[in-house]
């Protein structure tokens, strides 16, 4: 694994394998979307509605998901010193939390019509806004320390503190007999989701996955040439001051 | 061990001397509560209703206010890194710690909430579940908070930080707290919400004190 942790290849890596991403989420959403939208039938109560739910439920897996990846790359982080790993988590978050407001945002557009409300205080959507409040504190702590170094520790620790809420957003559904329906497609038992409407989901969902891995290496990035401009202004200042002191 | 309770004697003692600390934690939890029969009106029914919710709202609010205290002064003048020296290891100091805070407030509010019950006119079945969800919810309080206030014990003005930390680790207390209290005021047995907070604060007493060291840790190098 540490082969990996020169910032420097993961760039070149990174960087031979964006276009590639690129194209397959613009690939894959051009067809979630056109399957979605034209191609699968309408819902039988709930009529076109339903085409809400290819943006909403990979927008809500991967606000999850997202968080479970930055609990890891914390844990990782603290365990191994891995210096990307504190990159990845950092850049994670804003991603995560954007997926997290989508899940929420749409899912308010559709109970409107289907529940004839915006918002119910039901288990699942609590525990969604949880997580969103976990990432805008997880956020907050990174810009509260001056020194990177210590902001990451202190979020990692934090991350994975907030990854208690995981397993209660997952079975939330499960436990507590609340407005939002249970599980439908990760179940024991296979899928009680018609295939016609399925498959438009999962070409969905490696879109949104896909378009998660381009932002995340393209803020990656970004953070890895931050950290390289703000050690070169350092060295540049110490070098500076050495010459005036001579002089 | 003797260390552990010396340092646990010496924050108890410091909070009670400085008074103040304590006092006003008692004083903020009954005004917080007072506020809302003056808001919402005085009709029993209404207020019988919204009594734990309110009560379990101002307790939170309260431990919250008082978390900032758990380390910071310690940390300002010194004396963290001094106690970071002494051979008892950091997760103790934070066990030990976070007891302390909760002697000097949490125990307050256990004691306040059926007087707080009574003003709000809470049904008279649900007081003994009042203060039983109470003793059990208010150290896991403690111990989520502990966590915060070691993560932004050397962020300067991390007052509103620590709260946006730790609000989304107290709404478990607050749902099943809640909940237990309204099963018992409307007959129906509190009992599976006591032990699901009872879990809460077992899993809590375990694993905030490492994440509380690891804090320490990080702030103290």
């Amino acid at each position: 694994m540490h082969r990996f942790a020169n910032p420097a290849r993961f760039v070149r890596i990174s960087s031979a394998l964006l276009p590639w991403l690129t194209g397959a989420t613009a690939i894959l959403f051009g067809i979630g979307l056109y399957l979605g939208l034209f191609v699968s039938p309408p819902d039988y109560q709930q009529g076109d509605s339903v085409r809400i739910m290819y943006v909403h439920v990979p927008a809500a897996t991967l606000a999850s998901g997202v968080y479970a990846f930055m609990a890891i790359a914390s844990a990782v982080a603290l365990i191994w010193r891995h210096p990307l790993a504190d990159i990845a988590a950092k850049s994670a978050a804003p991603i995560g939390a954007v997926f997290t407001l989508i899940a929420l945002i749409t899912g308010a557009l559709w109970g409107q019509p289907t529940w004839g409300t915006w918002w119910v205080w039901d288990a699942r959507l609590t525990s969604v806004l949880i997580m969103l409040f976990l990432y805008l504190g997880y956020m907050g702590l990174w810009e509260a320390f001056d020194d990177d170094r210590r902001a990451a520790k202190a979020a990692a620790i934090l991350a994975l503190v907030g990854a208690v809420n995981l397993p209660i957003i997952k079975f939330s559904v499960d436990w507590w007999n609340t407005l939002h329906q249970p599980a439908s497609i990760i179940r024991v038992g296979g899928p009680t989701i018609h295939p016609d409407l399925l498959s438009p989901l999962a070409v969905m969902w490696g879109g949104f996955a896909c378009f998660f891995a381009v932002v995340l290496i393209l803020r990656m990035q970004r953070e890895i040439v931050a950290r390289r401009i703000q050690a070169l202004q350092t060295l540049y200042v110490a070098a500076d001051g050495h010459a005036a002191a001579e002089t | 061990m003797s260390e552990f309770l010396a340092l646990l004697r010496r924050d108890v003692l410091l909070a009670r001397r400085q008074g103040g600390a304590t006092t006003s934690v008692a004083v903020f939890f009954i005004l917080t509560v007072t506020l809302f029969p003056l808001g919402v009106g005085p009709e029993s029914a209404l207020l019988g209703r919204i009594a734990s919710g309110v009560i379990w709202v101002a307790a939170l609010l309260a431990t919250m206010l008082s978390l900032d205290r758990m380390y910071q002064s310690d940390f300002e003048d010194g004396s963290l890194d001094l106690i970071a020296l002494s051979p008892l290891p950091l997760e103790l100091v934070s066990l030990a710690k976070t007891l302390a805070h909760w002697a000097t407030t949490g125990l307050l509010l256990v004691v306040l909430s059926p007087l707080l019950g009574v003003l709000m006119q809470l049904d008279a079945s649900a007081f003994p579940t009042l203060i039983a969800a109470m003793a059990l919810g208010t150290p896991t309080l403690s111990l989520l908070g502990g966590i915060g206030a070691a993560l932004t014990v050397g962020v300067k003005r991390g007052g509103v930080l620590l709260s946006l930390l730790v609000i989304p680790l107290f709404i478990p207390v607050l749902i099943f707290g809640v909940a237990a209290v309204d099963a018992a005021a409307s007959g129906l047995s509190p009992r599976p919400h006591l032990l699901i907070l009872g879990a809460l604060f077992l899993f809590s007493a375990v694993l905030a004190p490492l994440a509380g060291a690891a804090a320490l840790r990080l702030n103290l190098e």
